[in-house]
Formats: C-alpha cells, structure tokens, sequence
C-alpha cells in the first residue's frame, strides 16, 4: 500500500470560542496536484499553520509521508517544502543570500546548495537575477523565488497557501503552470489553496473548505456530477450556499 | 540528525544575522552613538557631581568615564537584545520568522543559534566602542580585551533571551515601545552602570535591593571585572543562573505545544 504524501485525520482548532477547523480529514498522494477550495476565513491558513507545525494540533492526527507532524516533526517537516501567503523573503538581502539561507535551515552544504540553487533558479528562469537585492523584483518574480526555495531541499510534498494572490494574470497563469509541470515531471505531491476557482482545472483534485469543515472532496467531474451542476464554479456556490 | 547538519544551520543562521548587519550600517553606528553620547557628554557633565571611590576591580581613583564605561558596554548589548527582540516580532508579523521556524531542526536550536548570531554582532559594536572610548583614556590592560570576551558572551546572551522571551509575548508590533519604557530604561538606570550600588544604598534601602537584583547589574559588573581580567564569583554565577532562566523562559515562549504561540494560536 502507497504511503500517502499527506495524511489529515479529524483535525480540529479553536482560536477562542470561535472554531476555525472542525473535523477536518483529508489525503494526498504522492504525485497528486489538489487544489483546497475556500472563501477567505473558511480555514486554509490556519490548517497550514498545523500542518508545518507553527501550531500544534490538539486534536486528529497529521501525517507527512507517515510521520506524525506533532510527535516525529523533524522526519515530518523535511519532506515539506512551504510557500506561504504573505511574502516571508528578506528583502534587504540579495536572491542568492536567500536562498543560501534557506539551505543551511535544512543542512545542506554549501557545495550542494549552490548546485541546488543554479538548478532551481534557472528553471523559473531567473539565474540572471541572483545577485540582486529581493526589494528590486516585482511582485510575481518574489513569488517564484519563494517557489524555487520551497524545493531547494527538495521535498516531496509542496504546500502553497494562495500562492498567486496580488499577481497580475500573467504572473498567475507562469507560477500554476510551473507548479502543474513540476507536479507531472518529478512525482511532487501538491497542496495548492486558493479561492480563486479559474485556477482549477479538469480532472484536478479539488478539496471544498468553508467555515473550518470540508464540504466535500474528490475529482472536479466527481463534485460536479454529485453536486448536479455545471462546472466546479456552480458546485462551490451550491455547497458554500453564495447565491448567484 | 548529525552534527555537520547542526553546524550548517548555525552558520548560516549566524551569516544571515551578520549580512544584515552589514546592509544596515545605520543600526551599527546608532548602536554606537547612543553610548559615545553618554561617555562624551553625560560623563563630563556629571564627572564633577559624582565622585567615585576605590572600588574593586579599580585599584585607584579612576575618572568618572572609565566607571560607566562598563556600564555603556552593556547598554549596547541591551539595546542589541531589544532590537533583536524588536525585529523577531517584526519578522513574525511580516512572516519571514515562519521559513525559519518550520525547519526540521529542532526549534530550541534555532532559536539559541539566532541568539548567538545576535550575541555575535554586539560584540562587534562593543568591540568597536572600546576603540573609540580609548579617545577618553578608557584603557582597560591589553589581556582585559580577551578576559572580557566570556562575560560578553554570556551577558549578551542573558539579554539577547530576556528579548527573546519578550518577543514571543509581544502581539503586535505596536506593543513593543511599551517595552522601552517599562524594560529598558528601569533595567538601565536600576542598576550600577551609572553609579556604584553604595551610592544609591546610601539614599534608599530598597532601591538599593532592587539594583542589587537587577539581572542587569550583574551583566555590568561582570564586564567590569573581565575588563580588567578579574573574575567576581557572585557576579558570575549570578549571571549564568539569569541567563538560564530567561533562556527556558524564551524557548518555552517559542514551543508549539505550551509557549506564548501556542496561546495566540488558539486550541
């Protein structure tokens, strides 16, 4: 039996008396791209958080590759590779001072990092840019930087938290399209979260969020048909219940 | 997870923390400035009102400036702890904290490796204050250069994980001018880097208690006695015991599981 890249099990958080995550299960495996659907507030960020553990869950387990995110974290978070939703670059130093940086986070050696670094730079196709300070790119060059970091140590399991918000189309379309590529080419399990639906595509794995609870998951001709709608769009206003 | 894992990630802990270092040349010289005031200024006005006695280490009557010239060492430490402090709450509000704290290393080891990173960079400064302070005749003997390096190894490192501490129960970015006032300037002026702890005995007994436990005296005298290559055993282990217990305190502030993120996070 495949190992799944990412195991939840009945994941629940309060912040408070207000319940962000209630009951929340879901699983990816490896090579999977799955798109977590959700308005904003409906929890995305806050399962991030548990899965990389800048929280601990309190309740239901996590599973990177098998690991138990909360008791065998240094296993757990080494398969992972993180593009958060706010910008997390140091923007007075340089591309490649970032990203030396990042490396040395996960214990590469210096040697190997700059072949890491040459690699993953020149295919988002910015090895010109590396020695220039971060506060000089624009916003959707940041964000393929951050991409590039994310998989320096090359991880197994992607987790992007709306990777794409604030880029203009252009930007939007080179980053998913990158992220897909990588998806197909090197086997890399994906979590993509987003509430922009145009990103998803046919025969893509879809997990619909709203208000902490996952509404439902599956393939997009899966969500449809059982949903009696149209298209993905239709499904996500039906079962978050926005009227059209 | 090996060793040479453990070190590269010191290293480039302690990189980052001195290229920033290096690209924020004003914070280097603030860093400086703020004591250069002090000794050029504070120290000449009040070098008439406030006479100062032998007292260990001193051997003899010694110039108002080269007493509060430990006293001024440390300040920078302070205040290098609290801007550290400052730019991990930045960092956190701004999410730049995350990349590191989702590292599969160990969380305790980054956090006392950004310590030591912090540490590294104030005795840089401090380093370069005692040059310039020899402008005022302020010549500790040349072994007091190399005996002073422990104690501020350990005094920036009480001071870096008192900051620490209090970044991690700072919520906004907002809250921390609280902390200069309320920290900083208590920590400053209740201790005895402006005046030997007889001095304020003589006015008030219980302040005198208060400057006597002030962790920050014990970072000031500390420095004192290494400058001039002595070692003051109270001092000393006064200082290691303060330095642990604000080290615990900053690492449990930071755990997942029971520190002051695990509370702003919710359950």
């Amino acid at each position: 039996m495949q190992i799944p890249a990412l195991s939840i099990k009945k994941v629940s958080h309060n912040f408070g008396d207000f319940k962000a995550l209630d009951k929340v299960s879901l699983e990816i495996k490896p090579g999977d791209f799955t798109v977590l659907l959700g308005l904003n507030g409906a929890g995305k960020t806050t399962l991030y958080s548990l899965i990389t553990r800048l929280y601990n869950n309190n309740s239901g387990s996590i599973e990177i590759y098998g690991y138990n995110v909360r008791s065998q974290s240094v296993n757990a978070l080494k398969h992972i590779g993180v593009v958060f939703q706010q910008p997390t670059l140091d923007l007075d130093l340089s591309v490649s001072e970032n990203l030396n940086y990042h490396s040395s986070l996960h214990g590469i050696s210096k040697l190997d990092a700059s072949e890491k670094i040459i690699k993953e730079i020149t295919r988002i196709k910015m090895d010109d840019q590396l020695k220039k300070k971060v506060r000089s790119l624009s916003g959707g060059q940041r964000r393929r930087v951050e991409i590039a970091r994310a998989l320096i140590h090359e991880p197994k399991l992607l987790l992007l938290d709306e990777p794409t918000v604030g880029l203009d189309i252009g930007s939007r379309q080179l980053i998913l399209n990158h992220v897909k590529t990588l998806c197909k080419k090197n086997k890399l399990a994906v979590l993509w979260a987003t509430h922009l639906i145009d990103e998803i595509d046919k025969g893509e794995k879809v997990v619909i969020i709203d208000k902490g609870k996952v509404l439902d998951s599956g393939d997009v001709e899966k969500i449809v048909k059982k949903t009696k709608t149209k298209n993905i769009r239709e499904a996500f206003n039906k079962l978050v219940g926005i009227k059209t | 997870m090996s060793l040479i894992i453990y070190l590269r990630c010191f290293n480039g802990i302690v990189l980052r923390e001195a290229l920033r270092f290096v690209h924020q040349k004003e914070r280097f010289f603030s860093a400086l400035v703020r004591p250069l005031v002090w000794l050029g200024i504070f120290a000449a006005g009040f070098r008439s009102v406030l006479g100062v006695s032998i007292i260990p280490p001193y051997e003899t009557y010694i110039p108002y400036e080269v007493y509060i010239a430990p006293g001024l060492i440390a300040m920078i430490q302070l205040f290098n702890g609290m801007q550290s402090s400052l730019s991990m709450v930045y960092d956190r509000e701004m999410g730049s904290m995350k990349t590191m704290l989702v590292s599969p290393i160990p969380r305790w080891f980054l956090l006392v490796s950004k310590l030591l990173a912090g540490v590294f960079v104030s005795i840089l400064q401090v380093y370069a204050f005692l040059i310039i302070a020899s402008l005022w005749d302020i010549i500790p003997p040349v072994s007091g250069y190399i005996t002073i390096l422990p104690a501020l190894i350990i005094s920036g490192l009480m001071l870096g994980s008192l900051g620490m501490f209090l970044s991690s129960a700072i919520k906004q970015l907002e809250n921390f001018a609280g902390v200069m006032n309320f920290v900083i300037f208590p920590m400053f002026f209740a201790s005895s880097a402006l005046y030997p702890l007889w001095k304020i005995e003589e006015t008030s007994e219980w302040l005198y208690y208060v400057c006597f436990y002030n962790p920050f005296t014990y970072a000031v005298e500390s420095i004192r006695f290494s400058l001039y290559s002595q070692i003051n055993i109270e001092y000393s282990i006064g200082i290691i015991i303060f330095t642990l217990i604000f080290l615990f305190l900053s690492i449990l502030g930071y755990d997942p599981s029971r520190g002051n993120l695990q509370k702003k996070a919710g359950k």
